[in-house]
């Protein structure tokens, strides 16, 4: 393999990253809304947000691309396959986000709200200064875990011809006939990514464990 | 230490609440709660566990619903309506047994949110607020750490003076020394006591009866949700008049 290939597995990798980045960025906005319909006390947005974390958890994301890659030209939106792939990999991420996250909110102590509530602050003010912080900080591991595994999803991207890391190393594995030499780079490039990532949340979790100890 | 709003009627009672009923689901947890508390009266409340205090008190800033009856706070009909719900909570603290402090906020930062959103007060006015109070409660100088790196008394005292900070009417204690290691509840009740000093109206749920004989103008008694006696500190003491009286505080005074 030489610095031609590895040139083209190197972009790949940098679309691979943009994917996650994407999905991540987009998945973090909605799924901040998710999470706040899903706790809230109205169902007109509590059932809704259910729904959406239903639908995107029970469904592979496989198909959730293929729907976005095909389903989005047939609405009318004529979208390239990067931006069909990031609507997919955000809506994706957002309900799990949301998940994530709304377990983390209705993790916050009761007495947290209570108190409050007894101070009288306003309900935009009792979630984001009160228990969204909180929240937060709580859902650190779950969220950093949930990271990893976009990131490793963005390759299933591959599927609707987008090429990102694992494509690239297919088209360069067909041309040099070296599968195991250049699957086992893709597979040690996915693995600097994410492994740092996994030290990380489990850093997060250990140090929140030894808080709540305290 | 609060100017009363000239408008109001200086004889109205602080708090009133009449024929107030609260179930939680078939359990009746208040009946028929009659209680009329005049300006800069103190009453704490006991009674067994589960006899309905802190149902009580936490109706009263609307932190529970209750099912019938009426509940006046500084001239504010509580209902179930936002705004009412605010008006009240305006003009009342509250202290809890877990402290509740915001442990992602500094003891200052705990002291000056509510009223910056609420009183919508500047940062650097809510920062003298703050620190007005925290003296009070004689922790000033640990303006800036957080709640976990204080002793439980001392989170307490900054639970009091965050409330405080509102300027409230009226102050509503929730067992605040039960959570408390024992060399640590005289230092809050000082600080109660020395509000209590200021004409601050209170109604504390403790079973701590030295503080009780110390600044209560009325002790009351409750058991199984409803009212069972109430009287001054002296003639409550000396001479209760119910059984169920006499049989708690013989459980909690002997030991």
């Amino acid at each position: 393999m030489g610095i031609l290939e590895l040139t083209y597995l190197l972009q790949g990798l940098l679309w691979t990253l943009l994917l996650a980045a994407i999905g991540f960025a987009g998945g973090i906005v909605f799924g901040v809304i998710v999470a706040l319909m899903r706790v809230s006390a109205s169902p007109w947005l509590r059932i809704p947000a259910i729904g959406w974390i239903g639908l995107f958890q029970g469904t592979p994301l496989l198909m959730q691309l293929f729907v976005a890659y095909f389903g989005l030209p047939l609405l009318g939106f004529d979208v390239p396959a990067w931006a069909a792939v990031s609507v997919a990999l955000t809506a994706h991420a957002s309900a799990f986000l949301g998940e994530i996250w709304r377990g983390a909110i209705q993790a916050v102590p009761r007495g947290q709200s209570e108190a409050a509530d007894a101070l009288g602050l306003p309900a935009r003010s009792r979630m984001v200064d009160v228990i969204m912080p909180q929240a937060f900080k709580l859902s650190l591991p779950a969220t950093v875990g949930f990271l990893v595994q976009l990131l490793k999803g963005t390759s299933l991207a591959a599927i609707v011809g987008f090429i990102e890391l694992t494509r690239a190393g297919t088209i360069v594995s067909n041309q040099i006939y070296r599968p195991l030499l250049v699957f086992g780079v893709v597979g040690a490039m996915y693995f600097a990514l994410c492994w740092p990532l996994s030290l990380w949340g489990r850093k997060l979790e250990q140090k929140m464990a030894a808080a709540t100890a305290k | 230490m609060t100017e009363p709003n000239s408008a109001r009627n200086a004889t109205a009672p602080m708090i009133e609440m009449r024929h107030v009923e609260k179930f939680y689901g078939p359990f009746h947890a208040l009946k028929d709660v009659n209680l009329t508390v005049a300006k800069g009266e103190k009453i704490v409340l006991c009674g067994p566990s589960g006899s309905g205090k802190s149902t009580l008190i936490r109706c009263i800033n609307h932190l529970e619903s209750i099912k019938s009856g009426e509940i006046t706070v500084a001239g504010h009909r509580l209902s179930d309506s936002q705004k009412a719900v605010d008006a009240v909570r305006r003009e009342v603290g509250m202290v809890f047994q877990q402290f509740n402090l915001f442990p992602h906020k500094t003891v200052l930062e705990n002291c000056i949110l509510a009223p910056m959103r609420v009183r919508g007060l500047s940062r650097a006015e809510a920062e003298a607020t703050g620190r007005k109070y925290l003296e009070r409660v004689r922790i000033g100088d640990q303006a800036a750490k957080y709640p976990a790196q204080l002793s439980g008394g001392q989170q307490q005292r900054v639970a009091i003076a965050r409330a405080l900070c509102m300027e409230p009417m009226a102050m509503l204690f929730d067992e605040p020394t039960s959570a408390l290691d024992p060399e640590m509840v005289k230092e809050v009740l000082d600080t109660m006591v020395l509000l209590a000093r200021d004409g601050m109206t209170m109604i504390c749920v403790t079973h701590e009866m030295g503080f009780a004989r110390q600044v209560a103008d009325r002790v009351i008694f409750m058991a199984d949700g409803a009212i069972v006696e109430e009287n001054d500190p002296e003639s409550f003491f000396r001479a209760p008049a119910h059984a169920r009286t006499r049989a708690f505080l013989g459980e909690i005074l002997h030991h």
